[in-house]
């Protein structure tokens, strides 16, 4: 049992968080989905409200609203994170309502989406909201019946007091409940009482989006508001040098016609104000289509921008960011690349004498790899919903960190950061780029210019050549064997434009005696953000690939070398600072093992195998492909994960097989390239995404049972489907994959 | 601009627009129909499904001076209650992730039962191919349209 500190309070307003009327407040009353509305139970609404904490509020009638901390862009927190406040309120789920609760730190902490750490951050809080809820109840009972706080008991919205024979709903104990003060500490339930945590619960949403109903950014109407679209620098290291507006200006339903600039002079930027065209063109209107006909009629003219130095107060303090000017391309990338890599990098890490042990080694095996930019392409594209009114603002919009962006905000309209609401409306994918909300201030400034409500849309083509991408990589690995074939050096060198993706201490490092890693990086005026999983994306696939053929070159089965590896990490580790724990590592291999029943002969399917940790979360994948002329087809991905306890579990699937089905996509097609400063791509006719006819035709998600606190999800399962796809095309065809993408615009493998 | 009558879900709608306006447009900006997703604006990515006469177009890119007397369904009118067996089989395997997607690719996959009541994995590759989901739900998509083949 665990009994915690609380650190929760009552909200300080009582607002409603329903953004896109109504459409936001929705019922659990789950329906088995073969039962027609009529006979769906209605869940009647209580005649009064009694808010217990920040997080819940109880009706009269034992309904509970509960409000969810972060912003939802599919991983399903808005499911899973009331199930943690349920579990410990000890409430029927069926009765339990779900609102997205508006930003506001101050009652709802750190308000995110992102690195996986969603469930892991909020684990203790919203059970304890939950605890203390149930908590106060019980008091309530107590005070009211007259009977010792310890002999009132709850099952399922009731409270008991067996000596009594008496029972109360929660709704008729919450009135007083809400006037008790908060409890100063909790007890939490033991895991083995879990009643609604691990069990599989349905997306919340999940009605709501079959049918249509407005729940995005997109969706977002209000009366009078007009339409924005921008126009930005056709290139990277391009910016604004004048507008020439008439014509366009002269086009049906047009407004107005503004320039913005997204920092003010001398702003010191956070680390995720990232911009590539903080000077813009915007084209205000009545209606999108007329917005999009004008911007096509605006000219303007662009000018090469100048170097520049600047300090960034980032994650880590102060840093500073180099951007140089030029019209950059993936060949000139490319030669950068190869340049760099031959020189000796920046030595990260260093255990035992690994020049020594090259010297001695029986057999060397180095190989290269590499990977391309990649765009997000979140399907619903950038989108900020923004009125300005004075010294006021208010926002709804696809976000991922509200919080990193209300000062840019802020200080771009001159108002004080306290008088921004900010809403956050369900997010058509972000997978890191709406962590990036320079479209917030966007939106915020030309509302403020032309002084009515705005909702600023980006075409397709705006969002994929607007910056923010997948750096591209590349990475050398040199593994030295001895005359036993054990492998007895490694050496990894990886670097990329403009950061590396190295992460010197995950698995192999702490499993081999000498290892040495380096890292280079080159600057760009090509923007670079988180994309799901960052740098682990690359790495996993680039290092599960040389394992595997090193293993191949000891002779070794590729499971079992890796397994003997962790079993040295977890006796013997080398170094002091290894991230990962190599038993909960080898626990998802030796999961996989047995459930994709490795080792037995599986006709014309090529199997390949990878793991990874990330993100706190182990992740291991045996993916099974077939040659069907040329064409790789994937048949399953058996995959085993220890993310420890699921709070959701058929949720957490679907996490996964998306994860696996992403990954897939990418390590076969994904690749942005760019020809003096222009991305080569700017719509799907041309950037290729998986479709329904590439994905595996089966995905069989295993998780490691166990009771530790959960962690991540969202990207975990990702960064080693590109080694699992490596490797089973090396089994079908005998070649090697080092370039991702493997097929790039090709049909056929070769 | 022009005069227009269109049948939407059933009724009637008489709007004064730019007959170039694609439907997608007319529906999420003049009528607030907002189920129907911009997510390319040109036919690549399925977003914008929506059924001309039962059968399923990307509205993205007709102009709405080509629709005259065909019946436009929405996702808002591919059943009153929210029951079609498509939708209901969406529920049952849980299907949305983000969740943007799925209205075109349920009216996809609606106008393909339609069709064909019992379509094999390749007749869904095919018509589903059209329909990018993002977050990588495709194999619950092949699922649910299996199950709701089995029931309708």
């Amino acid at each position: 049992m665990t009994t915690l500190k609380t650190s929760i309070g009552r909200r300080s307003f009582l607002k409603s968080a329903a953004l896109t009327g109504g459409g936001m407040m929705l019922g659990f009353s789950w329906l088995s989905s073969c039962q027609s509305k009529t006979e769906e139970e209605v869940m009647a609404m209580p005649e009064a409200w009694f808010e217990i904490n920040a997080y819940l509020k109880i009706g009269d009638n034992g309904v509970v609203t509960i409000y969810t901390p972060n912003p939802e862009f599919g991983q399903n927190v808005r499911t899973s994170m009331p199930m943690l406040v349920a579990e410990e309120l000890d409430v029927n789920w069926d009765k339990v309502l779900v609102e997205q609760a508006p930003y506001h730190p101050e009652n709802f902490g750190f308000q995110f989406t992102g690195g996986s750490r969603g469930i892991m951050s909020r684990w203790e809080p919203l059970r304890m909201a939950g605890a203390s809820a149930k908590h106060l109840l019980r008091q309530a009972a107590a005070q009211a019946w007259q009977v010792p706080l310890e002999e009132v008991t709850t099952t399922t919205g009731m409270l008991h007091h067996q000596a009594s024979d008496r029972s109360a709903g929660y709704g008729e104990m919450a009135s007083a409940a809400a006037k008790l003060p908060i409890p100063e500490e909790v007890t939490l339930k033991e895991v083995k009482d879990f009643r609604i945590i691990s069990t599989s619960r349905k997306n919340v949403d999940a009605k709501s989006i079959v049918q249509g109903q407005s729940l995005f950014g997109m969706d977002y109407h209000k009366k009078g508001m007009l339409i924005a679209m921008i126009v930005h620098p056709p290139a990277f290291g391009l910016t604004l040098e004048s507008v020439d507006d008439a014509a366009a200006k002269a086009m049906p339903g047009i407004k107005e016609i503004v320039t913005i600039k997204s920092f003010p002079d001398g702003y010191e930027k956070g680390g995720f104000d990232t911009n590539a065209f903080p000077e813009l063109v915007a084209i205000v209107g009545n209606s999108t289509w007329e917005v999009m006909q004008a911007k096509k009629e605006l000219k303007a003219s662009w000018k090469p921008i100048t170097a520049t130095t600047e300090t960034i107060n980032g994650f880590r303090g102060k840093e500073t960011k180099h951007t140089p000017a030029g019209l950059e391309s993936t060949d000139s990338h490319k030669a950068q690349i190869a340049e760099v890599a031959s020189k000796p990098g920046k030595i990260v890490r260093q255990d035992g004498d690994p020049q020594a042990a090259f010297e001695n080694a029986a057999k060397v095996i180095e190989r290269s790899y590499s990977a391309p930019y990649l765009a997000h392409n979140s399907m619903e594209p950038i989108n900020a919903f923004a009125h300005v009114e004075g010294d006021k603002a208010t926002i709804a919009a696809p976000i991922q960190i509200p919080g990193f962006i209300i000062p840019t905000i802020a200080a771009g309209l001159g108002i004080p950061a306290e008088n921004i609401e900010m809403e956050m409306p369900r997010m058509g994918g972000g997978f890191g780029r709406k962590a990036y909300a320079h479209y917030v201030v966007e939106a915020a400034l030309i509302s403020q210019k032309v002084h009515a409500p705005v909702k600023l849309i980006y075409t397709r083509e705006d969002d994929m050549t607007n910056g923010i991408y997948r750096p591209t990589y590349q990475a050398t690995y040199r593994a030295a064997l001895d005359e036993n074939n054990n492998l007895v050096a490694l050496h990894v060198k990886a670097g990329g434009i403009p950061e590396s993706p190295l992460f010197a201490n995950r698995f192999p490092a702490g499993a081999v005696a000498n290892y040495l890693a380096e890292e280079w990086s080159i600057d760009s005026n090509i923007t670079i953000g988180a994309y799901r999983a960052p740098r682990s994306n690359f790495m996993a696939g680039a290092e599960q690939s040389f394992l595997d053929e090193v293993a191949e070159a000891a002779g070794k089965d590729p499971i079992q070398f890796r397994l003997d590896l962790l079993k040295q990490a977890k006796d013997n580790p080398v170094g002091e600072e290894n991230d990962y724990d190599a038993e909960r590592y080898a626990g998802v291999l030796e999961l996989v093992r047995e459930k994709a029943a490795w080792g037995q002969n599986q006709g014309n399917v090529h199997r390949g195998v990878s793991a990874y940790f990330c993100h706190n979360t182990y992740a291991a994948h045996v993916l099974d492909l077939t040659i069907e002329k040329g064409k790789p087809v994937v048949q399953k991905v058996c995959c085993a994960i220890d993310c420890g306890i699921v709070v959701n579990p058929d949720a957490a699937k679907n996490m996964a097989e998306g994860a696996i089905t992403d990954g897939i996509g990418n390590a076969f097609y994904g690749e942005l390239t760019f020809k003096d400063g222009v991305p080569e791509k700017s719509n799907f006719d041309k950037y290729r995404m998986i479709r329904m006819g590439e994905a595996p035709k089966e995905i069989d998600v295993h998780f490691v049972q166990n009771e530790i606190a959960p962690t991540g999800m969202g990207e975990p399962p990702f960064p080693p489907i590109f080694g699992a796809v490596a490797n089973a095309i090396f089994k079908a065809t005998g070649e090697r994959q080092y370039d991702q993408p493997f097929l790039g615009d090709k049909q056929v493998l070769g | 601009m022009a005069n227009f009558n269109l049948k939407i879900n059933g009724k009637n709608h008489q709007l004064d627009v730019d007959p170039a306006t694609p439907v997608l447009w007319v529906l999420r900006d003049h009528l607030h129909l907002v189920g129907t997703k911009y997510g390319c604006g040109i036919a690549q990515c399925g977003a914008c499904t929506i059924h001309l006469d039962g059968v399923a177009m990307r509205s993205c890119i007709i102009p709405v001076s080509a629709v005259r007397d065909q019946a436009i369904t929405t996702i808002e009118g591919l059943s009153e209650q929210g029951d079609h067996p498509v939708q209901q089989a969406w529920l049952e395997h849980d299907v949305p992730q983000c969740g943007y997607c799925q209205a075109g690719q349920i009216m996809s996959a609606a106008a393909l039962l339609s069709d064909n009541t019992k379509p094999s994995d390749e007749d869904i590759d095919m018509a589903m191919h059209g329909n990018i989901c993002r977050c990588g739900t495709y194999t619950r998509i092949k699922a649910a349209i299996k199950t709701a083949a089995k029931v309708g």
